[in-house]
């Protein structure tokens, strides 16, 4: 026990009535090259998604002392995939990838014993061809956000758009959970051009987009594909016509936002902020998501085996309180975890998806990305 | 003529009893007489007031002014803010110890329960619970305070003589109301993300009994049972349910919920008159109170108050 606690340097202590149990969690983020941007005004923190990681084990750690649990968190950074790859052999039976969608699958594939959390990819295809029975998600997927978008925009009446798509490969898989959500909710797709400006655009923005969009015909809002943050941020205000834009900028899909405050997050967000000293971002979220989940899982289990608590977590018992106004679960059939996805700008909570009036049997989160019936993951035996 | 009836309105004592509303994003207190309806003053108070507590004799009452980390005493009468209490950070919800002297209050932001003496103004202890301690309450004899803590999900038993925990159970996600039934002999408490409501033995801290909640039309996930109150008689028991925008009427022998009444929306915090004809709810998202006629099990009216209202408490003035 006391090594995690040097670990952490958390303080902890043991309570004297239940058996010990330790809990150890290994994070593996890769930190590979970011593709360059036009701005540098707001680089990704340093402790991004680790910085979650370490509240959630906070949590965990003060319900722990009450009941002889302990837990641990050790994080292991590599540059390539590779390396990564060789640091995870020694990963403990629990893991945290933030890392791409081809690295969390390599991951996941070589720790088939480890119960493994992605906490950062939003790649559909985790969640369906490319499922594995020991990888769980605390990430929304694509599909989950663009979907939230398309809520807003059917509830608006602003049921036709346009869409740039930049060129990365997060662009490409946000763009075409658009697509999907567009024809799912019946939105027409006016115009869908790639972004393929290649000077300053800082320069330029009063000139080219206004023509650009206005190629795109008529739409209510431009939604804009452009994950890393490139030039989606020049767009507004630079429309032919006088439209909101969203997606990757303007009205944005998130798991999380500093903007959040409702349901009780205004006491996550400053136990964040204290701990972290600036605003907890979505991947912050779905790290301190995945360290809640477990601690949840071995408070009421009273266990550490990855395979009880993988069974625990998507069993019907198991709801966690993820401070969105919900409680959150894991779907049985592809280990997503069902979440609120809070509009936002930079201010403010616009709206919450699912809004009011889209109905589902079972759930209405489940209104939010691939749902039982059209699943294409056959790992979990569904 | 009419200035001097005014004044002399102003002067007099307020015959009536009178229910007292924390506006959480008003800093402010709305005052209700309880046999009008109708909101007779406004009190400026600290910043995020939230838990309200009379004192036994209503003296005094004590207010949680979260957000200035205090809780202030306010004189009932005019309104005035007489002093503050030390309180640790954020003071969410407190019970008042049967003995008048000591409040124990829940410090949101600190995962700590302060004990104050109210009279020597002094901080006598200080207990490590669960993240986010929430619901408070103190059983009849005063041997044991109860805080739950959302996030660590538990009911924390604290030893009054001690000042230490005992013990501590776990309950489903997001306990927020605790209160002892019967004589001590039962701790129910409210789980606002598990949607349910646990009643607990007290001798053995085992679990009696799951109280569920389901109402035709809205989904389960929306049901969210927060702020709860029982009839003096402890026969019946309502049950604030969040967003669902219902109050739950439970028979507090059988556990069985025999009826839903609506409300104002996201209902949280609940405060019967006197003579328990009437039940005032707060609602937060809708900023009003819902005044409940208990014999009808039906809503009678509804009162605007300030923003956010979230606590209520009966102020019993003769």
């Amino acid at each position: 026990m006391l090594k995690w606690c040097l670990v952490t340097g958390l303080m902890c202590w043991a309570g004297v009535a239940a058996a010990q149990v330790d809990v150890a969690v290994t994070y593996l983020r890769l930190d590979d090259r970011k593709p360059p941007t036009l701005s540098d005004i707001d680089p990704d923190p340093a402790d991004l998604g680790i910085a979650g990681a370490q509240l959630g084990l906070a949590d965990n750690a003060t319900t722990g002392q009450f009941l002889n649990h302990t837990y641990g968190l050790t994080e292991v950074v590599a540059a390539t995939q590779a390396d990564l790859l060789a640091a995870s052999a020694g990963a403990s039976g629990l893991v945290v990838v933030q890392a791409p969608a081809a690295t969390v699958l390599a991951i996941a594939d070589a720790l088939p014993g480890a119960l493994v959390f992605n906490a950062a990819a939003a790649d559909d295809s985790l969640r369906g061809t490319d499922c594995r029975v020991n990888l769980l998600h605390t990430a929304p997927s694509y599909a989950m956000r663009a979907d939230a978008l398309a809520q807003f925009l059917v509830t608006k009446r602003w049921t036709d758009v346009a869409l740039v798509t930049g060129p990365a490969p997060a662009d490409l898989g946000f763009a075409d959970a658009l697509r999907g959500s567009a024809e799912k909710f019946g939105l027409r797709l006016r115009g869908d051009a790639p972004w393929g400006f290649t000077g300053d655009i800082r320069r330029t923005t009063g000139d080219e987009v206004p023509s650009f969009t206005q190629k795109l015909g008529d739409f209510d809002m431009l939604l804009v594909a452009d994950e890393i943050h490139d030039f989606g941020r020049y767009l507004n205000y630079n429309t032919w016509e006088p439209r909101p834009v969203g997606g990757s900028e303007g009205l944005t899909p998130v798991a999380w936002s500093p903007v959040v405050e409702q349901w009780g997050a205004q006491q996550l967000q400053s136990r964040f902020r204290d701990a972290a000293g600036r605003g907890m971002r979505p991947v912050d979220y779905s790290a301190w998501a995945a360290l809640r989940a477990i601690g949840e899982a071995v408070t009421r289990t009273g266990s550490n085996d990855p395979k009880i608590l993988r069974s625990y977590l998507l069993g019907p018992e198991f709801t966690l309180a993820g401070f969105k106004g919900r409680a959150l679960s894991f779907r049985a059939w592809n280990g997503q975890l069902r979440q609120p996805i809070p509009l936002v700008d930079a201010r403010a909570v616009v709206a919450t998806a699912p809004l009011e009036g889209f109905l589902h049997p079972v759930t209405e989160l489940d209104t939010l990305g691939g749902d039982r019936p059209e699943s294409t993951c056959t790992a979990f035996g569904e | 003529m009419r200035t001097l009836a005014l004044l002399a309105l102003i002067a007099t004592p307020a015959a009536a009893d009178e229910i007292w509303v924390t506006n959480e994003r008003d800093d402010t207190i709305s005052v209700i007489d309880a046999d009008t309806l109708q909101v007779t003053r406004t009190i400026n108070v600290g910043e995020r007031p939230r838990g309200i507590t009379f004192a036994h004799d209503y003296s005094v009452v004590y207010v949680c002014a979260s957000a200035s980390n205090a809780v202030q005493v306010i004189d009932p009468e005019t309104g005035e803010i007489l002093h503050d209490l030390p309180s640790g950070e954020d003071p969410e919800q407190f019970v008042l110890h049967p003995d008048g002297k000591h409040l124990y209050i829940a410090n949101e932001d600190d995962a700590i329960t302060t004990v104050v003496d109210v009279e020597s103004r002094t901080v006598v202890a200080q207990i490590s619970v669960g993240i986010e301690p929430e619901g408070m309450a103190v059983s009849p004899d005063g041997k044991t305070v109860i805080t739950t803590s959302e996030t660590t999900n538990m009911a924390h038993w604290i030893d009054t003589q001690t000042q230490t925990i005992y013990a501590n159970t776990l309950v489903d996600s997001r306990p927020r109301d605790a209160n002892f039934v019967k004589d001590g002999k039962e701790l129910w408490v409210s789980a606002e993300i598990g949607g349910t409501v646990t009643v607990f033995n007290t001798a053995d801290q085992t679990e009696l009994s799951k109280i569920r909640f389901e109402i035709p039309g809205v989904l389960p996930e929306l049901i969210q049972p927060v702020g709860f109150v029982l009839t003096e008689d402890e026969k019946t028991a309502f049950v604030a349910l969040g967003p669902a925008n219902h109050v739950a009427v439970i028979n507090a022998d059988t556990y069985e919920v025999e009826r839903y009444i609506l409300t104002g929306r996201r209902v949280w915090h609940m405060a019967f008159n006197a003579d328990e004809t009437k039940l005032f709810t707060t609602n937060g998202v809708s900023s009003d109170v819902t005044v409940i006629d208990v014999a009808d099990e039906a809503a009678e009216t509804t009162i605007a108050v300030g923003r956010f209202p979230w606590g209520a408490a009966l102020r019993v003035t003769d």
